[in-house]
């Protein structure tokens, strides 16, 4: 049997170029397994530091009780549960001013716009997501504070909504660039297709479009969910960083990150304070894990049901 | 003989992608119930004629059209609802695009836009489309699987039956036969001619002998430009006028 002149160009080949190869092919695989690395020594770390506390906890008092006094001098109680309300709600109210607006700009952008105004408009939602956390902060405790305490029925500025609404400002440019990445993922065919059977745009978009493009625009809705989630600085500036329950719109309350960037500093390390804070650490882990978990489901979920 | 009033008539049509002019003043007319043939080596115009007759044209963003294309006598580019103009010229592609949905919502998709709501009259038109499209045997017990699950010959007929689903009064198909085998091939052809006693048929072929066995006329496109029009006998005759349509169709060139 002669040979294919590609079987003699492969063993033609110098051993260098082979070398060379295996070495690439070595390379990009330690990049991939390397987010697993990190993604585990991440939470071995907050684990190691948080672990000598969890034993003595008292897990129905920590999550169930709203009484957070880590330094009190005759009775220590660690009472996370208006934290955790805190973090949800703003979290919750955020991404129901964030969600529709962040998925109402990627469908704009990504179907109803075109040439100049298009591009014009990426850059803005760009520079936008560039927008440092901490100037967020001032935007809350300067402009959005002063505005709350004029136009709403509220006694402090400082508070849940300030608060949500910066997050959701914070979290749109990321669910508008990674949505509008898994509009332009759908094919052309389909939107011609939709067309030349006499489909306005907005149907095309509602009827074809979103299912088509639904596991990526449920990944830019979770982006930003995390985004807003594991926002620190901001929230500490605008939630009025008040430990209690939220009765309305408009209370002052605290989250699990702003608690951790507040109290860290202040505490001496491997004191129960110190400990205490790795364990909300590992807390904001697992709900993001939830979070994702819930969304894998959702995702499946889909999947079956149309397939 | 008194001529029916013509449902398609095109005059002067010319058509330009940036600078490159790819329709060099096309004139001609298509009757009511007609089966209208237009064959022509590739990179001829076929598909852009076709694109032209249901304004799909407009979607490739540099392209100029000048000329008139009529259909029922009102001109295309004074229409005021393209989408209603969509659904009187049902088009089918040469590669099937299967929406990303159930094959029933596939059927159902033009009905519902136009904004038919009433389940069973769906049902009655996804059944009688698909059994217009020879598909229906094979998918009735898997109407709601997706579409792009079926093979390349089910899912280009069930784009067949998306064209019919929202009763075209012409139909176009460019290149249908492209993904399927020849006996679904013939079954969709005697669908065809089922079909013409209610709609007009346009049909870009590659297979000349799909045109001579269906199309009552035939039309030659040679670069973008028409070469013979006659009826279907003639341009397979002997004698057609032009020299290179009797070398086209006996496959000396192509």
């Amino acid at each position: 049997m002669s040979e294919t002149p590609l079987e003699t160009l492969r063993r033609h080949r110098p051993r260098w170029d082979r070398v060379g190869e295996r070495a690439v092919e070595g390379l990009i695989r330690l990049c991939g397994y390397s987010a697993i690395l990190f993604v585990l020594g991440i939470f071995l770390f907050v684990f190691r530091e948080g672990a000598p506390l969890l034993p003595k906890l008292d897990w129905g008092r920590v999550l169930l009780s709203p009484e957070w006094y880590p330094t009190s001098r005759m009775h220590v109680r660690y009472g996370v549960a208006a934290m955790i309300a805190g973090t949800l709600s703003v979290t919750a109210l955020a991404m129901v001013l964030a969600v529709p607006f962040g998925l109402g700009a990627a469908i704009f952008v990504s179907e109803f716009c075109t040439g100049r105004v298009k591009e014009t408009l990426k850059i803005v939602i760009e520079l936008l997501a560039a927008i440092p956390s901490i100037v967020w902060g001032f935007i809350g405790l300067s402009v959005t504070n002063r505005l709350i305490q004029t136009y709403l029925p509220a006694p402090v500025g400082l508070n849940l909504f300030n608060a949500a609404c910066l997050l959701a400002l914070m979290s749109v440019p990321i669910i508008v660039s990674i949505g509008e990445d898994a509009l332009k993922a759908v094919p052309d065919s389909y939107r011609e297709a939709a067309l030349a059977l006499g489909a306005t745009r907005w149907q095309t978009v509602y009827r074809v479009l979103l299912p088509a493009a639904r596991h990526g625009l449920l990944a830019a809705v979770l982006l930003g969910v995390g985004r807003a989630i594991g926002e620190t600085m901001a929230v500490l500036m605008a939630t009025g960083h008040a430990n209690q329950f939220p009765r309305s719109l408009f209370d002052p309350i605290r989250t699990l990150t702003a608690t951790i960037a507040a109290e860290l500093g202040e505490t001496a390390v491997g004191s129960d304070h110190y400990r205490m804070l790795f364990v909300i650490g590992l807390m904001l882990f697992t709900i993001t894990f939830i979070v994702n978990l819930l969304a894998d489901l959702a995702v499946r979920g889909v999947r079956n049901k149309t397939g | 003989m008194v001529n029916p009033p013509a449902k398609i008539a095109v005059e002067n049509l010319r058509v330009s992608y940036g600078h490159r002019e790819v329709l060099h003043g096309l004139s001609f007319t298509v009757a009511p119930n007609e089966i209208f043939a237009i064959i022509g080596p590739a990179q001829s115009g076929k598909t852009t004629l076709l694109r032209c007759l249901n304004r799909t044209l407009e979607f490739t963003p540099h392209a100029r059209l000048s000329g008139i294309v009529r259909v029922d006598g009102e001109a295309l580019a004074h229409v005021a609802d393209v989408h209603a103009l969509r659904r009187k010229v049902g088009m089918v592609a040469p590669l099937p695009v299967g929406l990303p949905m159930t094959i029933y919502d596939n059927v159902a998709f033009a009905p519902r836009c136009a904004g038919v709501r009433d389940r069973a009259e769906l049902d009655a038109r996804v059944e009688r489309c698909l059994r217009q499209a020879a598909l229906w045997d094979e998918v009735k017990d898997r109407l709601h699987t997706l579409g792009t699950r079926l093979s390349g010959g089910q899912q280009q007929r069930l784009t067949i039956a998306r064209a019919l689903s929202h009763d075209p009064e012409i139909l176009c198909l460019d290149e249908f036969s492209i993904a399927i085998d020849p006996v679904t091939t013939m079954r969709i052809e005697e669908v065809l001619r089922e079909l013409r006693r209610r709609m007009t048929i346009v049909l870009v072929t590659n297979l000349v002998q799909q045109a001579r066995r269906l199309a009552d006329r035939t039309m030659f496109l040679w670069n973008g430009e028409l070469v013979e029009l006659d009826r279907t006998e003639v341009i397979f005759g002997d004698q057609p006028r032009d020299r290179r349509t009797y070398e086209y169709t006996r496959g000396f060139f192509g």
